[in-house]
């Protein structure tokens, strides 16, 4: 990882966690399952219809994950898998057709379906990308039908979104244009995506898209000229497809914190030919503002020891902007996959005592969890409660993909989540 | 296949999870793909359980599925039972785990454990959550006391005069709606008997308390839903009687009391006068006059329906307008219910279709679970949750039974609560053009919670009202308005009912005072 400067305050590259060996588990992992990311992406883009093609314990988890249900109509649904379906007696391919038939008359209001494989769609080997071809053709002009995987067998979480915008990078329009372009990629707030659009039309890059685009029939060119800048770190399948279309990727930390932020910008800004000086001074408003708002949480987070289990992938540069940008310790941070194409650049500002895992089994780590006692534990919905029986304290690792938590006017935020608990248990005298 | 938006009940394996996270001593080993581990945060968040629920999953991937799953399935079970030592494990599988044909609970049975090993099969793609949990608690109970079944045509030893008669309490489960309080009203009820209480299960026993059950001198099939088979199966190997009565409701309490007396030989009268009835006296009071022919709406789980629909029509003298189950386990006493209520019973797991059953409908009060809950918040429909599934906000902190004399209480208070008062529902009417008695006012007593009717016009989707061809003039139009909001959907059905009967095209203000006398309130 070369091409961005190092950040500060934090370590020195040499001494990062690059080379740290990595503690590799395999066995029960307390990890969601990648259909999760439709509960966010069901409401980014909003002509958007996902339709999981799975079981009841798809249905099960789709709701349940969403936490409270949403007062709406959902913008998802499970076609779910009968035992006719399964034994021959009906033919899932005609199955899903009607289905789908069912679910466009009732929302005329659907631009873009994603059928979504699901474990069970996989194993019987259900072809979705020959059904989505299909019902493509038989709704032509009037609906797009894409599909991608949310199996559990085969991603984790948050690689959900990154199948999913993969499957859209395919549908992208080819970019004509000479000019350079920057396709900022990952599921961001509404309004963090304003914000960095107006930052960057003052750093002079005019030509700024997102994927994914807010509505599915918007969405942005790719070619030569695109550079791709990752906005989460669970993207790796969906920038090397964009690759392939013939983008760039920048070298980038990611947008989390004060300093992320601005090594994220500058790093764009260095692709762009644009002085790193323009980028401080774009940036100098917003970064002071933030820096201050950040001083508040600083106290009460300096010197706790903290742990990540694995689970969205957002660990390592979390841990990162904790430790280099509020001084907390990290003790040990846990990964579902290492993916050092798109995290070199933050490996090297992670503290190198810090021990990395990889992978999961639960009940040893768990049992890691106790030794070490952290002050708090970033964790899964599955296991929060347990731990803080125990006397733990902890802070619910989905919070982190459904609350805008980048860039500048959102550091202080994001550090108050990681606060909050441990204020609570100060305040509480019961 | 069968689209769905929500779903009323999980897969089997995780009926077979509430068993054992009820339990004590139990270990659940199952065979299942990364994510399916969701199912934990519905014990630990929904239900505020401390502990994680006694499972261990395999976690097999893509890349196992070439190679050996079934041997990740039996060091899982070794690992397993290595840690946690469990008094008995109970084996299964998932959804996917069912496609790839490993038969993990063979397999663990052929490991030579030292301690029970009871094989689960539940059809993923046929059952559902309340039958996994009843085919788990009878499989448990089967394996626990198997030694101990007589031979077929044994009657059962006559109970020892000298003992005071006892009973099981069969049924209550880990995520069971309000099985926590339930249960402690139950055993204070009986002890007032002069029953004593064998054992309580699931919740809350041990592998070698279901050993126990056949000392009882009869069974409580308290919710059916997880516990009838069970007790069915009981019935039959030892003679032992199981009731039949779920006590929610005065009523219900009152022939609860009396089957049980029955079963045990013991004097019924002095429980049957509780005084902590308060139930009785409220509903007799004038200020609830005001709920006389309230328009119900009742759908849940087959047990709690049925009471509710009793209490509401007997009870607090509401009209159950509609009556319906998600258990189709149970369709036959929910279809006799609603023949006696006079409605037609509405058997789906399709939560589109008792929304468009409630639209249709336009019950003053909605009685359901979480899903109901949802859908008259739409409609701006009062609504009381009776039933699973439910949110984390209907495991209260305070005691709040739904069974015995106190649970009716509870249940007087919660149903009348989101209701709109009496003298300020007659205000309402008498002054619709006050400026602070707009549609969006919501009962007083409920600050803030001012019903969201502008999400869904009266008349457009799900309901078909308005759509079958009658037009209502400007006037008729502004004189509907003048009607409260919680009555007005009604009083638009009504009119274009009466207006598609009487063949009017066009609906006056005229139109609307007929369709008034006619129909009545």
């Amino acid at each position: 990882m070369n091409g961005f400067p190092a950040i500060q305050p934090g370590p020195p590259v040499a001494t990062g966690c690059v080379d740290t060996e990595v503690l590799r588990e395999r066995g029960q992992r307390e990890v969601f399952c990648g259909l999760t990311g439709i509960v966010w992406l069901h409401r980014k883009i909003q002509d958007a219809f996902f339709l999981v093609v799975g079981s009841r314990t798809c249905a099960h988890l789709l709701q349940s994950a969403a936490g409270v249900m949403i007062f709406a109509e959902p913008r998802f649904a499970t076609a779910i898998l009968e035992e006719r379906d399964l034994a021959g007696m009906a033919d899932c391919n005609e199955e899903l057709d009607r289905l789908v038939h069912q679910l466009l008359a009732r929302r005329p209001d659907i631009r873009t379906l994603f059928l979504v494989g699901s474990c069970p769609s996989e194993v019987i080997k259900l072809d979705l990308a020959k059904a989505a071809e299909r019902l493509s053709l038989s709704h032509h002009g009037r609906v797009r039908v894409l599909n991608y995987t949310g199996s559990g067998i085969e991603t984790t979480f948050t690689q959900g979104e990154d199948q999913c915008l993969q499957a859209l990078v395919a549908e992208m329009p080819a970019q004509s244009a000479t000019e350079p372009s920057l396709l900022v990629v990952g599921t961001l707030a509404d309004v963090v995506e304003d914000q960095f659009s107006r930052l960057f039309e003052a750093m002079g890059i005019d030509r700024v898209a997102f994927l994914p685009p807010r509505s599915a029939t918007a969405l942005p060119p790719v070619g030569e000229d695109t550079r791709v800048l990752l906005a989460q770190p669970f993207l790796g399948d969906t920038a090397r497809a964009l690759l392939r279309r013939g983008a760039s990727l920048i070298d980038a930390p990611y947008p989390f914190g004060v300093e992320g932020t601005l090594a994220w910008l500058r790093a764009a800004g260095r692709d762009f030919g644009i002085a790193g000086e323009r980028v401080d001074t774009v940036a100098a408003a917003p970064a002071a503002r933030a820096r201050k708002a950040l001083e508040r949480y600083r106290p009460v987070l300096a010197g706790r020891r903290i742990t990540f289990l694995p689970d969205s992938q957002l660990e390592i540069p979390l841990a990162r902007f904790l430790a280099t940008e509020c001084g907390m310790r990290p003790v040990e941070v846990g990964t579902p996959y290492l993916d050092r194409q798109v995290l070199g650049g933050e490996l090297e500002l992670l503290g190198g005592d810090t021990r990395l895992s990889e992978g999961q089994d639960v009940d040893l780590q768990l049992d890691r969890v106790r030794v070490d006692r952290p002050d708090l534990t970033v964790c899964g919905l599955g296991l929060a409660n347990p731990l803080e029986a125990e006397g733990l304290r902890t802070k619910w690792s989905i919070e982190l993909v459904f609350t805008p938590v980048h860039g500048f006017e959102q550091a202080a935020d994001l550090a108050e989540l990681f606060a909050r608990p441990l204020i609570r248990n100060e305040r509480l005298a019961v | 296949m069968q689209l769905t938006l929500w779903t009323y009940e999980g897969p089997p394996h995780v009926g077979a999870m509430r068993v054992a996270t009820a339990m004590r001593g139990v270990h659940y080993v199952l065979h299942a793909p990364q994510g399916d581990t969701y199912a934990d945060l519905l014990f630990t968040m929904i239900e505020r359980r401390s502990t994680r629920p006694p499972v261990t999953y395999t976690t097999f991937q893509a890349r196992d599925l070439g190679g050996d799953t079934a041997d990740l399935v039996r060091t899982t079970v070794a690992a397993a039972y290595e840690r946690y030592r469990p008094e008995a494990l109970l084996v299964g599988e998932s959804c996917t785990a069912e496609l790839i044909q490993d038969q993990p609970g063979a397999m663990a049975r052929g490991m030579d454990l030292p301690v029970p090993v009871i094989p689960l099969e539940l059809p993923a793609y046929s059952r559902k959550e309340n039958w996994g949990a009843s085919e788990t608690f009878y499989h448990l109970v089967r394996a626990m006391v198997a030694s101990q079944v007589p031979a077929p045509g044994t009657e059962p030893p006559a109970r020892d005069p000298g003992r005071r008669p006892s009973a099981n309490l069969l049924g209550p489960s880990a995520l069971g709606f309000r099985c926590r309080d339930d249960v402690p009203e139950i055993i204070r009820l009986l002890e007032t008997l002069g029953i004593d209480v064998n054992v309580v299960a699931p919740e809350g026993a041990s592998p070698s308390d279901l050993g126990r059950i056949p000392a009882a001198d009869f069974n409580i099939c308290l919710y059916p839903e997880v516990a009838y088979t069970a007790c069915a199966w009981l019935k039959r190997a030892f003679g032992q009687p199981m009731t039949s009565t779920i006590p929610i409701g005065i009523g219900a309490t009152r022939d609860f009391i009396a089957e049980v007396c029955a079963l045990a030989g013991t004097d019924a009268e002095a429980a049957l006068q509780d005084a902590a009835a308060r139930l009785p006296w409220y509903s007799r009071s004038v200020d609830s006059t005001y709920l006389t022919g309230k328009r119900v709406f009742i759908f849940g789980d087959a047990s709690h329906a049925v009471a509710a629909a009793r209490i509401a029509d007997e009870e607090l003298g509401f009209t159950v307008v509609g009556l319906g189950t998600y258990s189709r386990e149970f369709a036959r006493e929910l279809r006799q219910a609603a023949k006696h209520y006079g409605v037609e019973p509405l058997i789906t797991d399709d939560y589109l279709e008792v929304e468009s059953q409630v639209a249709a409908l336009q019950p003053e009060l909605v009685l359901g679970t979480q899903m109901e809950r949802h859908v008259a918040k739409r409609l701006g429909i009062p609504c009381a949750v009776i039933s699973a599934p439910v949110h984390v906000q209907d495991f209260p902190a305070r005691y709040s039974p739904q069974m015995g004399f106190e649970g009716a209480n509870v249940l007087f208070d919660t149903w009348v609560h989101p209701l709109m008062m009496g003298l300020e529902e007659h205000l309402l009417g008498m002054f619709r053009e006050d400026f602070e008695f707009n549609d969006t006012a919501a009962p007083s007593h409920l600050d803030g919670e001012s019903p969201p009717r502008e999400a869904l016009p009266e008349t457009s989707k799900p309901a078909p009202a308005g759509d079958d061809g009658c037009d209502w003039t400007p006037e008729a139009e502004s004189e509907l308005r003048k009607i409260p909001f919680f009555v007005r959907g009604k009083a638009r059905r009504n009119t274009e009912r009466f207006a598609v009967e009487s063949g009017i095209a066009r609906i006056t203000v005229e139109t609307l005072y007929d369709a008034k006398a006619h129909f009545g309130r």
